[in-house]
């Protein structure tokens, strides 16, 4: 298969490749390269400053609240959303009771679920998050209401206007909105795991959590590994963007108690004109983003097992 | 995931829980490890089934119900169906122009990310050159750089070349940006096929550039379908690049329009008529879940277990 191979392949490569590096790979450079200079975006002169922005980061106090916000999210929201979702799956595929003919199966009406969970995923995050911003309004909205009924007439926090709460109701939204993929990856996982395993365990006395800990899990490890860097990226990205943005007063308020890194360079680049200074925090999120997989490939580094 | 050799799609999707054809031995044990444990675990999911499926409902409730209600009385049933929220949301709120503006958009986007996608992606799985490894690298690190780092320049780029604030613009970047992933998942997929057909079709007088049209593509079909489900998944919800990138009324995609027809509430308080376009743009893609369930869901679980 030599004849005309590299013309083709030139052929094939040239379009795609062209725009990936006019859009994506160029923009990048360019943005690392404009972080050392006093460029605003409106004109288009600008000269070198050197570390001039990255010294003025340091002592940003706004950028350090986004900072924690954003490492808040990237450690917190994979741990929650993949717990809860391992504990859903398990019960979905491996939890449930003996039944006649089986040893090992999942509750009942796990297909039900399974449908259900996956709802969130095929939804915008916009539509999302206008509806719980909807949901937490303090006076009328459908999540006081409800408090109001069962009692809590006591506790009517002003939520999205709260800065003790604001953080947290947004953290929920991007939980409930993303356990659902999860349980549906796991339950594709879990599925692939020989019965026989389940089967051995339960005869040897095993119970549901010995279960989980010594055979769900480490035969499950790679793709909760995957899981993880996949939601730890969408913490600190596009989806993590849309929600702050449309939930939060402000938006990033109460007083910056919302505010996370990719909220923070959108303000700077297209609210203050400081298209620079933008460029330099996206680098800090660029730091965090790798250090983040770093960690991960590290934490979840094992043997791999074959079965 | 390496371990598993049975596809996903096979493995996902709604099918009844496994029933293993053992003689069953129901453990004893079982049934000592305690009801408590047993009804906190159902509880747990039923109640993520109640929470999940409950806001989608509230809101579907909602759209029937006039301002007043929704204020007054927000659990309560509406009194009767006010469809005219539908029909203003429909036309007074452009909910008809987001709609077309994010299929044209959706539309070319989705056919260019497949296309230029499964070029690529066909060359660097099937062909031995030198940066082919490069290539692949550059192609799939994108999908773990933070987007917004490139979007301050590209903002800039794009007013320079006359693309911000155009369809065209918008599609342009959507394909790009949905490149990595569709690189990705292809390049595995094409890996996975035979070469034999291939190279007797090529044996047989046809060109590369035929080959790929006619043998490989057909062949790539669910891999296609797959990448596609994300793809249009992906560009449909798609938010942060339109907010940035297509500040112009008129070519506001939906997701970009319901924001904005949320913010205005303040000044004109139409809440029923946002409720309504929310429902509008929730239900076709809500639809299509519930009846292409089994591939949605292999489409979108197969990039991860790869």
């Amino acid at each position: 298969m030599q004849h005309g191979k590299y013309r083709f392949i030139v052929g094939f490569l040239a379009a795609p490749l062209a725009l990936y590096a006019v859009f994506v790979i160029w923009p990048f450079i360019q943005a690392i390269y404009y972080s050392f200079t006093d460029w605003t975006g409106l004109s288009p002169d600008f000269k070198m400053v050197g570390f001039a922005n990255y010294q003025r980061m340091f002592e940003d106090e706004i950028f350090w609240k986004s900072l924690q916000h954003s490492v808040l999210f990237v450690v917190l929201l994979p741990l929650v959303t993949l717990s809860l979702a391992l504990f859903f799956a398990f019960m979905i595929n491996v939890g449930g009771r003996a039944r006649k003919s089986a040893a090992v199966t999942g509750v009942r009406g796990s297909g039900f679920y399974k449908i259900a969970y996956f709802f969130p995923q095929v939804l915008s995050i916009s539509i999302v998050a206008l509806l719980f911003q909807f949901a937490y309004n303090p006076r009328n909205g459908a999540i006081n209401s409800a408090l109001a009924a069962i009692g809590l007439d006591g506790f009517q926090p002003s939520w999205l206007g709260d800065p003790d709460y604001a953080l947290w109701a947004i953290m929920a939204v991007l939980v409930w909105s993303t356990v659902g993929f999860f349980v549906v990856l796991f339950s594709a996982g879990m599925a692939s795991i020989p019965r026989d395993f389940y089967e051995a365990a339960l005869l040897d006395g095993a119970n549901r959590f010995t279960t989980f800990f010594r055979i769900t899990l480490p035969l499950l490890w790679d793709t909760v590994q995957s899981g993880w860097i996949y939601m730890g990226i969408l913490a600190l990205g596009a989806e993590a963007f849309a929600v702050v943005h449309i939930m939060s007063v402000g938006p990033g308020g109460p007083d910056y108690s919302t505010s996370i890194l990719p909220l923070y360079i959108y303000q700077s680049a297209f609210r203050d004109a400081n298209a620079a200074y933008a460029t330099t925090i996206g680098v800090a999120l660029l730091v965090v983003t790798l250090c983040f997989a770093a960690v991960v490939m590290r934490l979840g580094r094992r043997e791999r097992l074959e079965y | 995931m390496k371990t598993t050799d049975t596809p996903p799609a096979e493995v996902t999707g709604n099918r009844p829980p496994a029933v293993t054809k053992t003689n069953g031995a129901p453990p004893a044990k079982q049934k000592r490890e305690g009801s408590v444990l047993n009804v906190f675990s159902h509880g747990m999911l039923v109640l993520w089934a109640f929470m999940v499926v409950m806001p989608l409902l509230w809101a579907v409730m909602t759209s029937f119900k006039t301002d007043a209600d929704i204020f007054g009385s927000p659990w309560k049933l509406p009194d009767s169906l006010h469809f005219e929220n539908w029909s203003r949301a429909w036309s007074d709120a452009h909910m008809s122009e987001y709609f077309l503006n994010t299929v044209v958009v959706v539309g070319f986007s989705l056919v260019g990310t497949l296309i230029l996608g499964s070029m690529a992606a066909y060359v660097l799985a099937r062909f031995t050159f030198p940066g082919n490894r490069f290539l692949y690298f550059l192609f799939i690190g994108g999908m773990s750089f933070p987007i917004m780092l490139a979007l301050v320049p590209l903002f800039f780029v794009m007013q320079n070349m006359s693309l911000l604030n155009t369809i065209p613009g918008l599609v342009l970047v959507y394909i790009a940006y949905s490149l990595p992933f569709t690189v990705f998942f292809l390049t595995a997929f094409f890996r996975t096929l035979p070469t034999s057909v291939a190279e007797a079709a090529f044996v047989d007088g046809a060109s590369h550039t035929r080959t790929f049209f006619q043998i490989m593509l057909p062949m790539a079909k669910p891999g296609l379908i797959s990448v596609g489900i994300f793809n249009f998944l992906g560009q449909w919800n798609q938010y942060m690049l339109p907010t940035v990138l297509n500040t112009d009324p008129d070519r506001r995609v939906l997701a970009q329009g319901l924001v904005e027809l949320a913010v205005n509430q303040g000044y004109k308080g139409d809440w029923s008529g946002l409720f309504a376009g929310l429902v509008m743009a929730m239900l076709p893609v809500l639809a299509a879940y519930i009846i292409f369930q089994r591939q949605v869901v292999a489409g979108l679980t197969a990039g991860a277990l790869k």
